[in-house]
């Protein structure tokens, strides 16, 4: 019995939700990682795109909403996904035409369209809080909860709640979904294969007759997918508010960067490696450690490692060491 | 927002008006709240609150003279101190005789340090409540009618201690307000036999508290004290606590009392209790039936504010100056006994006997005294959390 409350209470505070803020961070470094490793540049304008994409998916929702049309147990914001990307992807096409075409051209180095970026983020930053204002905006609909922590109590008879979302399965779900597609769009077909080569080697891939201009459209379209999608999860999940998508760009460059920048794999793994030793090395440990000691040997102290001041500090002090053993990442990325 | 907005239109109509029948003269006070930002649903009956006081003199036009009295708004932002300090740099510029806020006590220390005592304003803030303000140098020119949070600290362990809660967690946020009452409570609950499990930080804006509320969880608890902001990462940690079952009940500071509470979370925190600075005086009931439909007159502060306001334009009519540091000397004077007690709607009065010569005491709206060199003695409105409303079951 002991045992079981030691592994409900992990999984209730700490895997179910670093599970989850890890998926999302992993939608939003896989939009980084590729960018990086097609267009050859860090793109700043990351966390404000991410808010666009959520801004333009809470204004369809209202729309479907006010037409009653629902999906039931889950959120409508679904439904307005795939419109919300098209509407995106538009906007990040017409700033690569506007804005990233002209560098490109130029044959300019990386820093001057990380520079570059840097301006249409505080652009992007400026015109999402026009459209949509600076205050929280809660967007979820439909069934709140899949297990709700007071009747687990009651169900189960253990000492522990144990409380799961809807928006936290749906994560995880669309998550594994949009990342089996895209390993299989660049592995399995044509187009993925020549983003792959024009990734590897761009004046190779130009000889053989890889049109540029499609590679960078099509990237440009997928990122929208992924930004999108990963800034709707976490809205569905923690409420919508431009500032906190604008500080998301922390956590999400450091996933990508200690998963190796370039490389699809290693942002997935190095958004989890991110969310949970922000959680792992905070957590307070008493309660499981009581469960699971013998009963003279309970902790008297909080056994907690670090206090949750210096959460943001733990996932750079991992940045910090992966580069020093790894500068290329965990998994074998470039080197920044 | 459209209340607001009415409000303001009505306050600058009446002041128009007035200003055309009196000697033609006005005096400027200077509203600085956090109208943006973490208090951002407290704030607009607070500038209520003190428009109303100010509109009220405006309207008996017997202040030194027949002077109309303009309220200027700026905003604090509560957490910005640099925009802060612009802002109330703008009011000294439109030339206000006083200065009425501001709310945060982290912008509130930051104006007064930077362009209150450099400039010689009185300030008079309804909300900031750090023990620190109480040391810090002023040159006599700031006052608050709202208590300190080392009184507010022990309140809260008292109030606590008698239901027998012996046990708590702590959150709060990271800055004056949060670690000046977190210090406070955990002092005076420690003494009188209680234990902190934990008492733990958060910052506001961060998207994810799933790590605060896993420490706050693993320490335990009866109750989850949430030292914080409703609108802003208070709300959000409370959220959390609740989706994961890490607490059902808490216990919320004054910045954490706002329509936002039952709003969002509704009968989700039943049982739940709280303190707010508030008086059973008979002259609360009067200001909220003043403030009738124009806006929320048992709002977070709201007569604290209206208190604050009636301080400033009282001590200019004892003064027989709109000079700061003139009527700064008269501020105690007004607020506290001896002299003819005034209720809120009797501000009319109280300018006449002051102009003759004689002395009031300003009851007001929450019964005000002021005490250790110009802060509010305080009493606390406890509220309990029921049917997803907010009740007030006590005074403390």
């Amino acid at each position: 019995m002991d045992f079981l409350n030691a592994l409900v209470n992990i999984t209730n505070l700490l895997i179910i939700p670093a599970t989850t803020y890890g998926a999302q961070l992993a939608l939003g470094a896989l939009g980084v990682t590729l960018i990086y490793s097609i267009l050859r540049f860090s793109n700043f304008a990351h966390g404000d795109t991410m808010a666009f994409g959520t801004i333009v998916t809470i204004g369809i929702t209202s729309v479907f909403q006010s037409w009653g049309i629902s999906l039931g147990p889950l959120p409508t914001a679904l439904l307005a996904l795939p419109f919300a990307v098209v509407v995106t992807a538009a906007l990040l096409v017409g700033t690569d035409f506007a804005v990233y075409r002209f560098y490109r051209a130029k044959r300019a180095v990386p820093i001057i369209f990380v520079m570059a970026s840097l301006g249409v983020m505080l652009m992007m930053n400026g015109f999402v809080r026009f459209l949509a204002g600076v205050k929280n905006i809660s967007f979820a609909d439909g069934e709140r909860f899949i297990i709700k922590a007071r009747d687990f109590k009651e169900m189960t008879g253990l000492a522990e709640p144990l409380g799961l979302r809807t928006t936290q399965v749906l994560t995880v779900v669309v998550a594994v979904i949009i990342v089996a597609w895209l390993f299989w769009f660049l592995n399995k077909t044509r187009t993925g294969k020549s983003m792959r080569a024009f990734s590897d080697n761009e004046d190779l891939a130009l000889l053989s007759g890889i049109n540029p201009n499609r590679v960078v459209i099509v990237t440009w379209v997928i990122v929208a997918l992924l930004t999108t999608t990963a800034g709707v999860l976490y809205g569905l999940d923690k409420g919508y508010q431009p500032y906190v998508y604008f500080q998301l760009l922390l956590p999400t460059f450091a996933a990508a960067i200690v998963g190796g920048l370039g490389n699809p794999l290693g942002a997935i793994v190095g958004g989890f490696v991110v969310s949970f030793s922000e959680v792992m090395i905070t957590h307070v440990w008493k309660k499981v450690l009581t469960y699971l000691m013998p009963e003279n040997l309970e902790p008297s102290s909080l056994m907690q490692l670090m206090s949750t001041e210096y959460k943001f500090a733990v996932s750079f002090a991992i940045l910090v060491i992966v580069l020093l053993f790894k500068p290329t990442g965990l998994f074998k990325g470039q080197s920044v | 927002m459209k209340k607001l907005l009415l409000a303001t239109a009505a306050t600058a109509l009446v002041a128009g008006a007035a200003s055309a029948e009196g000697h033609g003269s006005e005096v400027k006070l200077g509203v600085i709240l956090g109208f943006t930002g973490p208090i951002e649903s407290l704030t607009p009956d607070m500038a209520a609150g003190a428009e109303l006081a100010m509109s009220e003199v405006t309207e008996a036009g017997n202040l030194l003279g027949g002077m109309a009295v303009t309220p200027v708004r700026k905003d604090s932002t509560c957490v910005d101190a640099a925009a802060a300090t612009t802002a109330a740099e703008e009011l000294i510029a439109e030339g206000v005789a006083g200065i009425f806020g501001a709310d945060c006590s982290g912008v509130t220390g930051a104006i007064l340090s930077n362009v209150a005592v450099p400039n010689g304003m009185v300030m008079v803030s309804p909300s900031a409540t750090s023990p620190g303000l109480s040391t810090v140098e002023d040159n006599g020119l700031f006052f608050r009618t709202a208590p300190s949070d080392a009184r507010q600290g022990v309140v809260m362990a008292e109030l606590l201690m008698s239901q027998g809660v012996e046990s708590v967690a702590v959150t709060y946020i990271n800055s004056d307000y949060g670690k000046g009452l977190a210090d406070a409570f955990e002092a005076a609950y420690t003494e009188i036999g209680g234990t902190v499990t934990i008492s733990a930080s958060h910052e506001v804006g961060k998207g994810d508290y799933s790590a605060e509320v896993a420490a706050l969880s693993g320490a335990g608890g009866d109750r989850l004290v949430v030292a914080g902001y409703v609108d802003q990462g208070g709300g959000d940690i409370v959220r959390a606590a609740l989706d994961a079952g890490a607490f059902d009940t808490f216990h919320f500071p004054d910045g954490m009392i706002g329509d936002a509470l039952g709003g969002t979370f509704g009968d989700e925190i039943d049982g739940s209790f709280g303190q707010a600075p508030g008086s059973d005086n008979p002259g609360y009931g009067e200001f909220v039936m003043l403030a009738g439909d124009a806006f929320n007159g048992e709002g977070t502060y709201a007569s604290e504010s209206y208190d604050a306001a009636a301080l400033i334009m009282l001590a200019m009519q004892a003064a027989g100056s709109t000079d700061p540091n003139v009527y700064k000397e008269f501020v105690e004077a007004v607020a506290n006994a001896p002299g003819e007690p005034i209720m809120p709607g009797e501000l009319g009065k109280a300018l006449d006997i002051l102009a003759e010569g004689g002395d009031v005491d300003l009851v007001g709206a929450t019964g005000v005294e002021l005490v250790n060199g110009g802060e509010a003695a305080g009493s606390y409105r406890v509220i309990e959390m029921s049917g997803g409303e907010m009740v007030t079951v006590e005074y403390r």
